[in-house]
């Protein structure tokens, strides 16, 4: 496959993402949709390109972990775990509801190929930590891919954890951290500045890569890059996404925490998305 | 300005992590550590991890013999339990261990959503439990209990000595699912190999029968209970003893049997803050099943911040000495 065949093929894969956590989302009359469409692309290369794993078995031992550490993009997980055929589609009508595996934060208890309960910011990395020990200790090769958002860089775990991984040459262990620069109580450059992130993480000992979270053959470049090195160091990739991305109305919607979209914007975000498919793309 | 001269020595405070030991008293050194190298000898899913206290829970021991199963996770508690979880997801048994003020107050959250949430094979194992130093509350973990009963599906056991340790390790780590356990360590007192006892997880066992008296204890304070009703009997006043080392679950079925033989002062004794201990364990399943005795009454540590110095004068100072809790008694008697 050539490099531009790989590009189309993640495109569709981000696009569909896109379109199955705005179906979500109006299932739910709400959620974290313009986080999903921000984050989309990241995800299409971590389940359509990075990633070894098996659908049909979640459990297989020699799969990547992907820890969902921000719970509440678990709208923006499943959507990617039904594109990478982890979950069937049918099921994305229960989201939220009683007694559904797809409940609103993630929980590694309710849904096949959710490695962690996340939403108690700041845990995933630390366990990330826990998981490329163990893997490494017991000669697994299999690498384990934590994500993030930027809000939770003001808890202090991530940064105990971050020493860890370096200390102990962790070099099966990446980090995506999605900026997005916003967290529940305004831009979270505001609410707790975190820049220079890039320079923070090299001085950890990480292997760093900041991109355009929204451009994928950065973001795929980004991937093979922390695939590929033989340092025994971690590597983190910082990716800078525009919230509600793909949807221009919600792109320029005052920026929150929680966008609002109202009833009838589920379908016209559906409609704008499908106007803008890529080529040879289907629902 | 010193005018009058003190005509008692003032006792000074023992390091943070001195023996519990009186003197003269039997004891075997680093139980726990012993133990855990004898055990993960036949399973190699063992694995220690520490926050920058190896050598003060006795888990060097594993270090040493296993230096390839080790993990030294930094003064860093979150991580510890949150790394500690990873392993276990990863087929692993870790055993990690920090002291009990830390492990419990500062990792709490950790231990909640990622270790218990997810009934992971965690066996958090931490020293310096109650007052069992005298530095003060930021060493002296006197609410550990209470926090960790709490935790839906976790498993808290409060070893009294050598002996109780060295049986509890490897049923913890047989266990599946995640375990709190108090850890006594260094040169740690032997006194249940005298009462034909064995540990067994979940159970409570009866040491010494007695008609006036039923003391349901845990921990430490249970081998004060055994010294003070041997000091009782002298005076005619006859002390049953109840070990109860695990704390959750609780073994309702022989504490009720217990409570229900008439006629006994009902003592629950604890080297823990009355709050949230084993004493309201007992209490709350009494009240439930209809069961409260005449007189109960709770030998804890009181609801406060406690006192730095040495540990005699603070355990004479809330009552938890063998001298103080023989008069509490006697006075609860003759109420």
């Amino acid at each position: 496959m050539t490099s531009q065949d790989t590009l189309s093929q993640i495109a569709r894969c981000a696009w569909r993402i896109r379109r199955y956590a705005v179906r979500m989302g109006e299932v739910q009359g709400q959620g974290y949709v313009g986080q999903a469409l921000g984050y989309a692309d990241v995800l299409a290369v971590a389940y359509g390109h990075a990633m070894n794993f098996k659908p049909e078995d979640p459990e297989w031992e020699g799969r990547d972990r992907f820890l969902l550490s921000h719970g509440h993009y678990a709208i923006a997980h499943y959507a990617a775990m039904i594109e990478a055929g982890i979950i069937p589609e049918s099921e994305l009508e229960t989201y939220g509801s009683d007694d559904s595996r797809l409940p609103m934060s993630g929980m590694a208890t309710y849904t096949p190929g959710m490695e962690i309960s996340g939403g108690s910011l700041g845990q995933g990395l630390p366990i990330a930590v826990g998981i490329a020990l163990g893997l490494r200790h017991q000669k697994n090769p299999a690498f384990v891919y934590n994500s993030m958002s930027d809000g939770e860089l003001d808890e202090g775990s991530v940064w105990e954890a971050a020493m860890s991984a370096a200390h102990h040459g962790l070099g099966n262990l990446i980090c995506m951290v999605d900026i997005n620069n916003q967290q529940a109580d305004g831009p979270s450059t505001k609410v707790l500045g975190f820049e220079p992130l890039a320079d923070k993480w090299a001085s950890f000992g990480w292997h760093v890569q900041r991109v355009d979270g929204n451009h994928l053959p950065a973001v795929l470049r980004a991937f093979d890059t922390a695939r590929n090195l033989t340092d025994a160091k971690p590597r983190v990739i910082l990716c800078d996404t525009l919230m509600g991305k793909g949807v221009p109305f919600l792109e320029a919607r005052e920026k929150n925490h929680f966008i609002r979209v109202d009833p009838p914007e589920w379908q016209q975000a559906l409609a704008i998305l499908d106007e803008t498919a890529p080529e040879g793309a289907q629902a | 300005m010193n005018t009058v001269a003190d005509k008692k020595p003032r006792l000074t405070t023992s390091a943070m992590i001195a023996s519990i030991a009186s003197e003269g008293q039997r004891v075997q050194a680093a139980p726990f550590g012993k133990a855990l190298v004898a055990y993960a000898a036949e399973h190699p899913e063992v694995v220690g991890m520490t926050a920058d206290l190896a050598k003060y829970t006795d888990l060097h021991l594993f270090a040493q013999a296993y230096p390839e199963r080790f993990f030294q996770m930094g003064m860093a508690e979150q991580l510890l339990m949150g790394a500690a979880g990873g392993m276990a997801k990863t087929g692993l048994v870790p055993f990690a261990t920090t002291y009990a003020v830390f492990g419990t107050r500062r990792a709490y959250d950790f231990i909640h959503q990622v270790i218990a949430e997810e009934n992971l094979n965690v066996k958090i194992c931490c020293a310096l439990p109650g007052l069992t130093t005298g530095y003060g509350p930021s060493h002296q973990a006197t609410e550990d209990l209470a926090m960790m009963r709490a935790i839906p599906g976790l498993t808290v056991v409060d070893p009294c000595d050598a002996l109780d340790i060295e049986q509890a390790v490897p049923q913890i780590a047989a266990h599946q699912g995640p375990v709190y356990m108090r850890l006594l360590r260094g040169n740690v007192p032997l006194v249940l190999d005298e009462y034909n006892y064995k540990f067994e997880l979940g159970k409570a066992k009866m040491l010494r029968e007695g008609s006036d008296v039923l003391v349901i204890s845990s921990g430490f304070m249970t081998m004060r209970t055994l010294e003070v009703a041997k000091q009782l009997e002298a005076d005619n006043v006859k002390v049953a003893v109840l070990h109860c080392p695990t704390i959750k679950p609780l073994d309702e079925a022989t504490i009720l049997a217990e409570v229900r033989k008439p006629g006994r002062l009902v003592v629950v004794a604890e080297n823990h803050s009355v709050v949230g201990g084993l004493g309201e364990a007992v209490a709350s399943l009494l009240l439930r099943e209809g069961a409260a005795p005449a007189k109960f009454r709770m030998l804890a540590l009181p609801d406060a911040f406690l006192d730095a110095g040495a540990l005699p004068t603070l355990h004479d100072r809330y009552g938890i000495s063998a001298e103080k809790m023989s008069k509490r008694i006697k006075g609860w008697l003759s109420q």
